[in-house]
């Protein structure tokens, strides 16, 4: 029994109002957790890119990639490795205002975790810190004891460490449809 | 003057059965309803050049789409309104999906205004059938009509071909717009053909020619693909013995001598053994479903796999192709031709031959010339082989009679097989075959049904009635849903939980609907009887009451390899 991996897809496509249903079809379809998703522009003008993030085992992943690929809206999807990508996850914390001049330990937490305090008031003020999931889950848990009243994770965003060939995939297209 | 054509404002509605016209549409399936009204105004308007068929239910509307595409080899189309009348097309939608049916479906919804406000027959019919279409649309503004039906033709018929669904909101069809209608000739995102690879060619042709016990199985994709011609061809030129999938059946003559059968769960003997035992295996348009392979852990693991398919998806999706040649299969074939040694593999060749020997003895022999004093399936469809000799389209529901019909009807032509084969959807057979008839006017059109599935889309019965459409219906009748109840006999201890059908006087519900009809028991009655049914030009309904309890074999047990198929 193969152990399972996880896999950045990303899938670069029409902008179409059901793909995001279609795509997360396919995972649905095969019983598979999606663990984060999130869709923005690409690097191409009109052209979309899903980023998402599974845990499955390797012999899944291709006959996935097809599946997707197959979509009519699909221009193109890859599949690569944590160690092949750069990626990064953003957290919000909410936290008590009180807390920080009441607790002065705070103040170093937020200093060691290189986070951002975003907005202060007089009731509550904002953390943001942007990093890996074990870095934003650290600074999680540490502040908690200083009663956190909202943390927020978002989805993974991610780029590849190679070339990612979608730009001459659209060439070639180009000409062939004129 | 370069373009001289006034535009003129239509409303989305005429801009549909323009769209329609266009794409050389010229006849339709469908049932009228509330979100879909401005569109059969329009059907009113253009009868003489649009021809409608009324359905007695929307699921029969997309199954005769179907079995018209299937037959003509164009798109069938299929019109329902909103909320039910869209769900009521489901089934229709996910059989043409699973079979690569090429349909466009066209659903009424409420005006845009009324989205998402559990409006009166609304429902999401995007989001029902996004996983069951090859593509859908949901239109809210009629300039959008033009380019997407284009697109949905486009979609549907190209590549593998599959259903597209197009949902266009009330107010699209009610707004008037300037119509203009340009044929889809590319998606940026979608390759439906992919390039052939010439050099994996060589490599396939070179496996090939050094083979010993090399076979080939096709499926429906050959069919699709135009390709039946070319592969026969390649199995004349090259000597290899060719045996299909159930949706491949009719795309080669049953009695060419290289035809060897039917794989899979029902198929020949020899097929499913020698799966197992030949040392390359050439696939050509089909994906390896698992009534083919049964248990894949041990499906032809010692031979070599060369997969010719337009589908990248099914490449390695459950067999590993040990050469994957991607494109379409009717140039692929035309390539590789030269490329490959002609040979006799004479003592290969008699392994089939004497298997087949061995399920005549046990099987075919008692199945079409039985002994026993009830009818079979069997020999009903030897009958009908007899008047048609081949050339008549079989549309053929789920179940048993499914199974026989597809391994003893003699094929001559293709496109000659219509039935419900990935989903296995019962009920599909009688609307198919109003749709396969009218894909084929001048050829003869059989249906064979059992008793359970033709209850299934019975109603049907009333649109035969009003389009007079000639279509013979044969209901073989053993009062029970014979297949699920073979697999209680086989592996339930007999417990027959409700599989027996108290069923009706079928005779007299046909001839409610005005359908000459008659009902066969006794063996001396049926060619007399089948022979009346083929030569009437009109409507006909044959019931032939068979035995309760036969059984089909061979059979693959589910979960067992291809070699474990049993005679008994």
């Amino acid at each position: 029994m193969n152990t399972k991996e996880t896999y950045t897809i990303s899938i670069y496509s029409e902008d179409n109002i059901g793909l995001l249903n279609r795509i997360s079809a396919i995972f649905l379809k095969r019983h598979i957790n999606i663990e984060s998703f999130s869709t923005s522009l690409s690097e191409i003008e009109n052209v979309f890119r899903f980023i998402v993030v599974v845990n499955i085992h390797p012999d899944q992943i291709n006959k996935i990639i097809l599946q997707i690929e197959k979509q009519v809206d699909v221009i193109k999807a890859f599949y690569h490795t944590d160690d092949e990508t750069i990626f990064q996850e953003s957290a919000l914390y909410k936290v008590k205002s009180s807390s920080l001049f009441e607790e002065r330990h705070i103040q170093n937490v937020i200093k060691k975790s290189h986070a951002n305090i975003v907005t202060v008031s007089p009731e509550y003020f904002v953390i943001e810190k942007t990093g890996f999931r074990d870095e934003t889950e650290d600074l999680r848990k540490k502040l908690l004891e200083f009663g956190l009243l909202q943390f927020v994770r978002s989805g993974r965003i991610s780029v590849t460490k190679s070339k990612m060939e979608i730009s001459g995939i659209l060439n070639i297209i180009k000409k062939k449809i004129k | 003057m370069k373009n001289n054509i006034k535009s003129i404002k239509i409303s989305g509605a005429e801009a549909v059965i323009h769209s329609l016209l266009a794409e050389g549409v010229v006849l339709i399936y469908g049932y009228p309803g509330g979100a879909i009204m401005p569109i059969y105004d329009e059907l009113y308007k253009f009868q003489e050049k649009l021809q409608h068929v009324l359905t007695r239910h929307e699921q029969g509307a997309a199954h005769a789409a179907q079995g018209y595409a299937r037959t003509s080899g164009r798109v069938g189309v299929a019109v329902a309104t909103s909320g039910p009348g869209a769900t009521n097309l489901v089934t229709g939608i996910a059989d043409a999906q699973i079979d690569s049916t090429p349909i466009v479906c066209i659903t009424g919804q409420v005006a845009s205004n009324l989205l998402g406000s559990d409006a009166f027959q609304e429902t999401d019919i995007i989001g029902i059938s996004t996983p069951v279409t090859k593509w859908n649309y949901q239109i809210t503004k009629a300039s959008e009509i033009p380019s997407i039906l284009s697109k949905a033709f486009y979609i549907a018929k190209s590549g593998r071909p599959g259903p597209v669904l197009i949902d266009i909101t009330k107010g699209a069809q009610f707004e008037e717009f300037d119509f203009k209608y340009e044929h889809c000739r590319g998606i940026r995102s979608y390759k439906p053909v992919p390039d052939l690879n010439i050099d994996l060619l060589k490599d396939a042709a070179e496996i090939i020619n050094k083979a010993k016990k090399p076979m080939i199985v096709w499926g429906q994709g050959v069919v699709l693909g135009q390709a039946e011609e070319i592969l026969k061809e390649f199995i004349e030129h090259s000597g290899i013995p060719a045996v299909w999938t159930i949706l491949g059946a009719s795309a080669i003559p049953t009695s060419h001598p290289l035809n060897k059968g039917m794989v899979g769960m029902h198929g020949n003997y020899g097929p499913n053994i020698l799966t197992n035992e030949c040392d390359v295996l050439i696939a050509i348009g089909m994906r390896f479903d698992d009534r083919v392979t049964g248990k894949l852990e041990t499906y032809a693991k010692q031979a070599k796999v060369i997969h010719f398919e337009i589908d990248p998806a099914e490449i390695n999706k459950n067999v590993y192709a040990d050469v994957a040649v991607l494109g379409d299969c009717k140039i692929s074939l035309k390539k590789i031709i030269p490329l490959i040694n002609q040979d006799a593999y004479s003592s290969w060749i008699y392994r089939f031959d004497s298997l087949m020997e061995i399920e005549n003895e046990k099987v075919i022999k008692n199945d079409l010339f039985p002994t026993k004093k009830g009818l079979t399936m069997g020999e009903s469809i030897r009958i009908i082989n007899k008047y048609t000799k081949g050339d008549a389209v079989i549309v053929t529901d789920v179940g048993q009679h499914q199974m026989v019909a597809c391994r003893y009807t003699n094929f001559i032509k293709s496109k000659s097989n219509i039935t419900s084969g990935g989903l296995g959807t019962m009920g599909f057979a009688l609307p198919a075959a109003i749709g396969a008839k009218m894909g084929a006017p001048g050829r003869q059109v059989i249906t064979i049904i059992g008793d359970g599935g033709f209850q299934m889309t019975i109603q049907e019965l009333g649109t035969i009635f009003q389009t007079k459409i000639a279509v013979k219906i044969v209901v073989l009748n053993n009062g029970f849903l014979g297949m699920v109840r073979q697999w209680q006999q086989m592996f339930f201890d007999k417990r027959y939980a409700s599989t027996e059908m108290v069923n009706p006087d079928f005779v007299k519900i046909a001839k409610g609907y005005y359908i000459d009809a008659e009902r066969v028991s006794e063996r001396n009655n049926l060619d007399a009887a089948v022979s009346r049914m083929l030569s009437s030009d009109k409507p006909y309904f044959l019931e032939i009451c068979v035995e309760k309890e036969d059984n089909v074999f061979p059979m693959i047990p589910t979960g067992a390899s291809v070699s474990d198929i049993r005679l008994s």
